[in-house]
């Protein structure tokens, strides 16, 4: 007969597992990765592919020569932060600052912290934001969007984005109204749907917001953390609208450009950077909600949400030591 | 159609597996020798009042319970007690047991063994507790703690409502599932003798509604007794909890470290108020218990009606015996109850079920890395941050553990179970609380 | 330009000049007081800050010895096992004391109860910890006292002197050991006992502290104590002593004779670092495998290697 084994119960697993989470996550992002392809054609392959391989590359040699731990490159994670790499940059890049950004993301922001799961900052943000101040040219030369079929394959035009236009046009002193009758400015449709110039997988909100709900469903995020970011960038949007319509543009105009969508939805929801309770998560999103509307209202840059995001990673051991989730019969009732 | 009832915070889903849900009670054969741990409730171990040799009766007393948490051990057959020898237990170790060898099936007298069935309660409220006590009946849910120690209200407390577990929410477990269906009558009556007992008028009876059968009958049943409701509740692990059967039924929190009287409320499992029925209306002592045997690879899942000490083999042998591929043979349900190391114990007054998990079923995956997903916290049913209290725990920062209130956890294993890394949380948690505990014993 | 710079560099001065005066008063007032001896004693202890001495670190050693020798003028019930007779001659020497020499010790593992001798029977799945393990069950091999080789000892050793031999399953302790009595606190079934050296590092124990009657123990392992009381009988030194059918050699009064040796059933009792013994002893049955050394070095492993 053989051995019984002995173990502390429980003896039962649900089958969650590492790598079905990231593969959903990998699934969820599909639909943004559609309509980029749609968009930028070709080029936005080229930076996908660059980009994935390149993060599975790194983390391989890293793994297998300098940590010389267990080999867990097929868990998913490099994948998952190679392809939100490739959403926050230009499908125009050269592709070595691909390659750089990909070096950055698995070397420095996750496996010299010890790899998966101990990395305090969103891996692909910090390559992003590496990019975005090491090549600024690069960096913010987007390619105009140009649907597949729609008039062969010429040569990219650059164009700002929405955010671009509207940072420079309020830096120059026109009004709202101004702004929008800028023919670069893409309508509330092209915004929704992604026809507008951006990185590669900001550009579609209902794709995006698509993956968002199908992530929901299979318990991979929490849907608190988007939805509060959006709220709160929406609300104050929305009251510096009502005050000066001249100068601040209607708030659904913020939610749908720029990477707020992609950055409410696939980064600041990143399991390992974000809090691990309810209630931090809340004060999590309301934090990167607010920092990311400061930075797009008045500060330098048109995008902010980015750096909101890093900005909050780096308080969340904060808030997971002040913010503990309601404990059972802590409160006595009278 | 208004939302059912449950627990507010975490919970999981697991597998139900009720393989053995529709297999009627049978009664196992009667063993020939029985094995009984002294140690089979709660508390301290009974004193054993035989010795080796003597002739014993079924229903005699054999072990006494003496101190203030202890039960009385009564002898589950008749016949010769071979010897008081260290016999091996569900816990893996060797502990004191009455080893006797059976003869005969020879009662002791004043037990009404029929099945018919006593509605009149004559006992008053004293002599309740003392029957129950005498009876040796301890929490038949698994916990082994003395039903009179509960029934016992301390000055100043007052309890209002007697709650009945016969939610059943671990995976595969069918026997009180099956006592509900088919001593449902005995069981009301059960209840109603606990009412007496503590002296309260409101009962409630929460069953989850996998069991839809078994929620019908009593709520047929329950129209002839006031004060008994039947409860019907959400599907969610752990609702057997005390304390989350508690809030599921009747919305109150136990304070953290307290005892659910704290809130008015004494939980009691059903399979206990059935107890409490035979040995207040039929002088009979807890001799025996229902025992569900089960598994994917067992032939016949069911539910047998066990003599108290009779060897585990046996009840398996009854199934059609032991699967060539059994990986792990588990005394109680998968999430809370305990690898055996043998098939070689016997069958004691806090086995709810056996489970014979195959081999493939049996091991774990490979603990990876914590990804930080927070789904451990999710699904705490005590609002706790397990992945913290097993990180504490295994870097020995023991006081870090203790003011996360690693006391609270239930160990019901709901972050093992959700773990997408497969890490060990409940086994450093045990761990923690255990240092924890005798830290906080050698403070006072 | 210049009068930025000027301005500056005035301005750094004069805050740095300010610091200065305020940094030095405030260390004039709260200045501590310490006994320099406290700091010379301590300049000479390893700095392990083991514990292995009863107190959370060296500085606090140091404290109590130069408060001890200052109240009592003696350094009784004070040693540091790391450093051992040549620390303490230190230490000793600074505060004007002489110190009695201890006899050195070392950390024994009493259970052999290796993967060949105490067949597992049961398989263990779950994290590599004692403390949880001795919670959950008897152990693979089914004895309740004996070592679960999950290694709570090697990790509690700061001074890497004790390993797990993959052969036995079982820790193995070397000449690192400074007796500091870290693995004796960290076992949870108190099988680590700190022994004198001995001399010439020879010793004899009793390598089992199963309290189980023999039939139960030997079922288990085939080299438990079952309890015979055979070396209790044959020891000409009462240094053996039975308790809860087992038995124990007090290493003090043991003088190293090695009769009981011989005469365990089980060989449960262990001798360790002696020369091979005259062939008289060798044609006995149950002698050790010590006899012969080169032929029999695998099965000797067992039992040299828990200390060796």
């Amino acid at each position: 007969m053989s051995q019984f084994t002995i173990s502390g119960s429980p003896h039962v697993h649900g089958d969650d597992s590492v790598k079905k989470i990231m593969y959903t996550v990998v699934l969820a992002m599909v639909p943004a990765m559609l309509v980029s392809v749609y968009f930028f054609g070709f080029d936005a392959i080229r930076v996908l592919l660059v980009s994935v391989i390149s993060c599975l590359f790194f983390e391989w040699i890293i793994q297998k020569y300098l940590i010389k731990g267990p080999l867990t490159i097929n868990d998913g994670s490099a994948v998952v932060a190679g392809i939100l790499l490739a959403f926050n940059i230009p499908a125009g890049i050269p592709w070595w600052i691909v390659v750089i950004g990909s070096l950055v993301t698995i070397g420095i922001a996750k496996m010299s912290f010890g790899g998966l799961g101990k990395n305090p900052f969103n891996p692909a943000l910090v390559g992003r934001v590496f990019m975005l101040i090491s090549f600024p040219v690069q960096m913010t030369s987007w390619p105009v969007a140009r649907p597949l079929f729609a008039g062969g394959f010429t040569d990219a035009i650059t164009g700002p984005t929405a955010l671009g236009i509207l940072k420079e046009g309020v830096g120059a002193g026109k009004t709202i109204d101004q702004i929008l009758a800028d023919p670069a400015m893409p309508s509330y449709i092209d915004r929704l749907a992604g026809n507008m110039s951006g990185s590669l997988g900001e550009i579609s909100a209902i794709a995006l917001i698509l993956g968002g709900l199908f992530m929901v469903w299979r318990k991979v995020i929490d849907w608190q953390i988007p939805v509060t970011i959006i709220l709160t960038v929406f609300v104050v949007a929305g009251v510096f609208h009502l005050i000066d319509p001249q100068h601040y543009i209607d708030p659904t105009f913020h939610l749908f450009t720029g990477g707020l969508m992609l950055g409410a939805i696939y980064m600041a929801t990143d399991m390992v950077s974000s809090p691990m309770n309810m209630n931090g998560k809340i004060v999590y999103a309301v934090g990167i909600g607010l920092i990311t509307i400061i930075i797009r209202l008045w500060g330098a840059y048109p995008e902010g949400i980015s750096f909101a995001i890093l900005i909050m990673n780096a308080f969340t051991p904060l808030i997971n030591n002040s913010f503990k989730p309601k404990r059972f019969g802590l409160v006595t009732k009278k | 159609m208004n939302a059912l009832k449950t627990f507010k915070i975490g919970g999981v889903h697991p597998e139900e597996n009720k393989l053995s849900e529709h297999v009627a009670i049978q009664s196992l054969p009667l063993p020939k020798q029985v094995i009984l741990p002294l140690g089979q409730n709660l508390g301290a171990p009974s004193k054993p009042i035989v010795k080796k040799g003597d002739l014993v009766k079924v229903g005699q007393l054999i072990a006494k319970g003496e101190s203030f948490i202890s039960a009385n051990l009564h002898s589950p057959v008749s016949g010769k007690v071979l010897k008081l020898d260290d016999a091996m237990d569900a816990s893996g170790y060797r502990r004191p047991a009455i080893f006797i060898d059976v003869e005969d099936d020879v009662w002791e007298e004043g037990i009404d063994k029929s099945d018919s069935i006593v509605r009149e309660i004559t006992a008053g409220k004293q002599e309740i507790i003392e029957k129950i006590k005498a009876a040796g009946i301890v929490g038949l849910g698994g916990a082994t703690f003395p039903t009179h120690v509960k029934l016992m209200i301390p000055d100043g407390k007052k309890a209002e409502y007697l709650i009945i577990n016969g939610v059943e929410c671990e995976p595969y477990l069918t026997s009180d599932h099956r006592l509900m269906l088919e001593k449902g009558e005995e069981m009301l009556i059960g209840i109603q003798i606990l009412m007496k007992a503590m002296q309260v008028d409101k009962a409630i009876i929460g069953i989850e509604n996998n069991k839809p059968d078994a929620i019908n009958h009593l709520t047929e049943l329950s129209k002839n007794y006031a004060g008994i409701n039947v409860q019907p509740l959400k599907v969610k692990y752990p609702q057997g909890g005390e304390k989350q059967l508690i809030k599921a039924t009747v919305n109150r929190e136990v304070p953290s470290g307290k005892l659910p009287i704290e809130v008015g409320c004494v939980v009691s499992n059903v399979g206990t108020a059935f107890a409490v029925y035979e040995a207040v209306q039929k002088n009979k002592p807890l001799i025996d218990r229902i025992v569900t045997i089960t598994g994917k690879a067992v032939k016949k899942p069911s539910n047998f009606k066990v003599r108290i000490g009779t060897p585990l083999l046996q009840l398996i042998e009854a199934a059609d015996g032991l699967p060539e591929n059994t990986g792990k043979v588990i005394n109680g349900g998968p999430m809370m109850g305990k690898s055996l190391s043998t098939v070689d114990v016997p069958i004691v007054k806090g086995s709810s079920g056996i489970l014979l998990m195959k081999q493939e079923e049996s091991h774990r995956d490979t603990p990876k890395v914590c990804i930080r997903c927070s789904k451990c916290t999710v699904v705490c049913p005590m609002g706790l941050e397990p992945f913290l209290l097993s990180k504490s725990a295994k870097l020995g920062k023991f006081d870090k553990a203790e003011n996360e209130r690693i006391m609270d956890c239930i160990e019901c294993g709901s972050c093992q179970f959700t773990c997408p890394s497969n890490l060990p949380l409940l086994d450093f948690i045990r761990l923690g609380k255990n240092k924890v505990g005798q830290i906080i014993r050698s403070r006072k | 330009m210049n009068d930025v710079l000027l301005f500056t560099l005035l301005t750094l001065g004069l805050l740095g000049t300010v610091s200065a005066v305020i940094l030095y008063f405030v260390a004039q007032k709260f200045k501590v007081i310490e006994d320099p001896t406290i700091d010379m004693v301590d300049e000479v202890l390893p700095k392990a800050n083991c514990g292995g001495c009863g107190f959370p670190g060296c500085r606090n050693f140091a404290e109590m010895t130069v408060k001890s020798a200052k109240e009592n003028q003696s350094l009784e019930g004070l040693n540091c096992p790391v450093g051992g007779n040549a620390v303490m001659k230190e230490v000793a020497a600074i505060l004007g004391l002489e110190v009695q020499e201890q006899e050195p010790q070392i950390a024994v593992v009493r259970c052999n109860g290796s993967l060949a001798n105490a067949p597992a029977k049961s398989t263990y799945e779950g994290p590599s910890t004692c403390a949880f393990a001795h919670n959950l069950f008897a152990g693979e091999g089914g004895c309740p006292h004996g070592c679960l080789g999950l290694g709570d000892c090697v990790a509690s050793c700061d001074f890497d002197a004790i390993e797990m031999d993959p052969l036995t399953g079982l820790p193995v302790v070397n000449d690192k050991c400074v007796a500091c009595g870290a693995c004796v606190k960290a076992c949870p079934r108190g099988i680590i006992e700190l022994r004198p050296k001995g001399k010439k590092d020879r010793r004899i124990y009793v390598s089992c502290i199963n309290e189980e009657k023999g039939g139960v123990a030997k079922k288990n392992c085939s080299v438990a104590c079952i309890g015979c009381s055979k070396c209790f009988k044959v020891c000409p030194f009462d240094a053996i002593t039975m308790n809860n059918n087992l038995a124990y050699i007090d290493p003090i009064a043991c003088k190293l004779c090695r009769k009981c040796v011989v005469e365990c059933p089980t060989d449960a009792i262990i001798e360790l670092n002696f020369p091979p013994r005259k062939v008289k002893v060798e044609t006995t049955e149950s002698a050790p495998p010590a006899v012969a050394e080169k032929s029999a070095e695998k099965s000797e492993n067992s039992q040299n290697d828990i200390q060796a």
